[in-house]
């Protein structure tokens, strides 16, 4: 089929699924013992989405990212070992430990770059396909937004702009059912977001965003679309949050039969079960166990690195570089 | 007198304006259900029910001008914005609209809209959730802007900021919803006045919110080294108290403006520049501002603390300006 993994492509979104899953896990552990800092936003349970639509993409490609990036940073090819330091603030991070998790950027591989201020992330992608355009390369540029970012105004905007002038942007909805600790039917007049699609002139395919392989198909479907000129498209990518809104939540507010429910219908096994045939499942295991040792490493890897030391950026002080 | 914590306080703050005045119903995300992220809302959806107290989509913009306008026709709202660092995206509804209108139309509007907020570093949030936008709402003629230090304003400069027929602005700190102290039963702060929190003869601290605190902590080690510093809390950044700022210079004749804003037309500018129109003639030195370095506000530990104002920063300034 023609949008379709290869069985490898296939197996290499399982890699990175299971590394996710290993540093979510590793993330949530620290947290508990006190040793993490500022909010962090696991991502869970909702590998598939940001594997699966980066895996779509080709080097030379854009992608923006949420508060809740983790996935899309390991799945446009970041290494572990940047992402895991720059959420434990060293200087070995992928952005020196300025950037902390929520914002972390790799310009050498597409990867600009996670987004904390919610919405932010979608005209962002949008502005790097009109630069796609103008340059009149076949580029796309894709961004990934949860429900809550698409009630925001901005989203509205971009998204007529890329309808409008026929922008290479491929907008993917990841549909986690809460914002913060709202739930969408607190937030959206309607409850199916492939309604919008047709109000910008974009098509729109809604998938189960727990399975990797129709995420792929989409995003490569409509970035092969953007990529001829026929403009921007709309992936609708059904998940759940699992965890809490970050690692600051109180939680109470989600059903713990529905988390149950979708604990079971679980990205990574879905992946496994889908590859078994072809690689066994001792080769599968073994991978998984070969990311949690990769991400163990990182972290002490992390752990042991320097922190950063400070200095006044010149560039953004206008007079004087040592103030205080 | 009861203790609370500063969270506590605006919830108490609230809770008894709206039991006043049912014209007063609170907006905002997350501050429902969950009774906010800082929990300053916690039961009030509860008592009050989901009309006046209710959850919305992450829609800032229309959030805001939405206020004004239920403002003007009849209602109070109070609308929460979870971080500063987000009200640049309601600025149009701020400058365009809320600030104008009752001037321009000749006073047949009045505004009764408070925008709390919170802002500040040292939680290691990073660039996008630590600002301090003070300076900026600020600067908007139209507009005033509060900004309590303790729970006991907290709660009385919420209240005043309800009653006031004006917009307001109220900008809390994310390290201080835990802080614990008395607060009156029934407290109100009017705003536009400041109070002297400590006394001193050799020099003189202005500041707000957390940076009370860390002047506090420096005129404490000022003491020890034979100085003695007043600290002032301006708790209302516009209207600013210009007669107790005034005031404490003539009795000290040394200022230094401790803002954890940015420094580059910053608020600390503004307060030195005032303080050389209006008090020019007592000034034994020139003002000292300790602010934030200009620059976007990092994530590591190391990079943060470093460059947000401290009590050792203010000490330094403060000996700088008196030798
Ligand atoms: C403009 C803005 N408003 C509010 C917030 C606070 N906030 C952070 S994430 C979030 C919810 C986002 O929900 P959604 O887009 O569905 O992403 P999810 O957390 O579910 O992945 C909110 C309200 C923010 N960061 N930016």
């Amino acid at each position: 089929m023609r949008n379709a993994p290869s069985p490898e492509d296939h197996l290499e979104m399982y890699r990175r699924m299971c590394l996710v899953r290993e540093l979510e896990e590793e993330l949530g552990r620290l947290h508990k013992k006190g040793r993490t800092r500022g909010p962090i936003h696991r991502c869970d349970g909702q590998e598939a989405v940001g594997v699966g639509v980066t895996a779509a993409l080709g080097l030379a490609d854009k992608v923006t990212t949420t508060h809740r990036g983790h996935a899309v940073y390991i799945g446009k090819g970041m290494e572990p070992g940047p992402v895991v330091a720059e959420i434990l603030g060293r200087a070995t991070g992928a952005c020196g430990g300025r950037a902390g998790h929520m914002l972390i950027a790799d310009a050498s591989l597409g990867m600009i770059g996670g987004n904390a201020i919610v919405g932010a992330g979608i005209p962002a992608a949008t502005g790097m396909a009109l630069s796609a355009q103008v340059r009149g390369t076949n580029e796309v540029a894709v961004t990934v937004f949860g429900d809550g970012a698409s009630q925001t105004g901005i989203c509205h905007e971009a998204m007529n702009m890329a309808g409008l002038w026929k922008l290479p942007v491929v907008f993917v909805l990841e549909h986690n059912h809460y914002g913060l600790t709202v739930p969408t039917e607190v937030q959206s007049a309607v409850d199916d977001f492939a309604l919008r699609a047709p109000g910008y002139g974009m098509p729109v395919e809604t998938v189960d965003g727990n399975d990797a392989v129709a995420v792929y198909r989409a995003t490569a479907d409509m970035a092969d679309r953007a990529r001829r000129g026929e403009g921007p498209g709309l992936i609708v990518a059904n998940t759940y949050r699992v965890e809490g809104f970050s690692t600051s939540d109180m939680g109470g507010y989600q059903d713990p039969e529905v988390i149950a429910k979708w604990r079971e219908h679980d990205p990574i096994r879905i992946a496994f079960d889908a590859l078994e045939p072809t690689f066994g499942a001792e080769r599968l295991t073994e991978m998984r166990e070969a990311a949690a040792r990769e991400i163990a490493e990182a972290f002490e890897a992390a752990f042991e690195a320097p922190f950063p030391t400070f200095a006044v950026d010149a560039a953004s002080a206008p007079y004087t570089a040592a103030q205080n | 007198m009861a203790m609370m914590r500063y969270a506590e306080a605006l919830n108490a703050a609230l809770r008894e304006e709206m039991q006043a005045d049912p014209t007063v119903f609170l907006f905002g995300e997350d501050i429902g259900r969950y009774g906010g992220v800082f929990k300053v809302t916690k039961g009030l959806r509860e008592e009050f029910g989901d009309l006046r107290v209710r959850d919305t989509p992450i829609s800032e913009q229309a959030l805001t001008a939405m206020a004004v306008t239920a403002a003007m026709t009849g209602t109070r709202p109070v609308l929460e914005i979870m971080y500063a660092d987000f009200v640049p995206l309601t600025l149009d509804a701020l400058v365009n609209q809320a600030s104008i209108y009752e001037y321009i139309w000749n006073g047949q509007v009045t505004m009764p809209f408070v925008m709390r907020t919170q802002g500040g570093g040292g939680s290691g949030a990073g660039a996008q959730h630590s600002k301090s936008l003070d300076a900026m709402l600020a600067h908007i003629p139209g507009l005033k802007v509060v900004a309590p230090a303790t729970p006991a304003d907290a709660k009385g400069l919420l209240k005043a900021a309800i009653r006031d027929p004006g917009p307001v602005i109220v900008l809390e700190h994310k390290l201080l919803y835990n802080m614990r102290d008395e607060v009156p039963d029934d407290v109100v702060v009017p705003i536009g006045k400041a109070v002297v929190r400590r006394e001193g003869t050799d020099v003189s601290l202005f500041a707000t919110s957390k940076m009370v605190h860390e002047a506090l902590a420096a005129a404490e080690r000022l003491a020890g080294d034979g100085v003695s510093a007043e600290v002032v809390d301006l708790r209302s950044l516009r209207p600013l108290d210009l007669e107790a700022v005034v005031a404490s210079v003539a009795k000290t004749h040394h200022a230094v403006v401790v803002n954890e804003g940015w420094r580059f037309c910053g608020y600390a500018a503004e307060l030195s520049a005032t303080i050389m129109d209006h008090a020019f003639d007592e000034l034994d030195a020139p003002v000292a501002r300790v602010t934030l370095p200009d620059m976007p506000i990092p994530y590591a530990e190391t990079l943060e603390s470093a460059m947000l104002p401290s009590a050792e920063t203010i000490r330094r300034a403060a000996l700088d300006t008196v030798r």
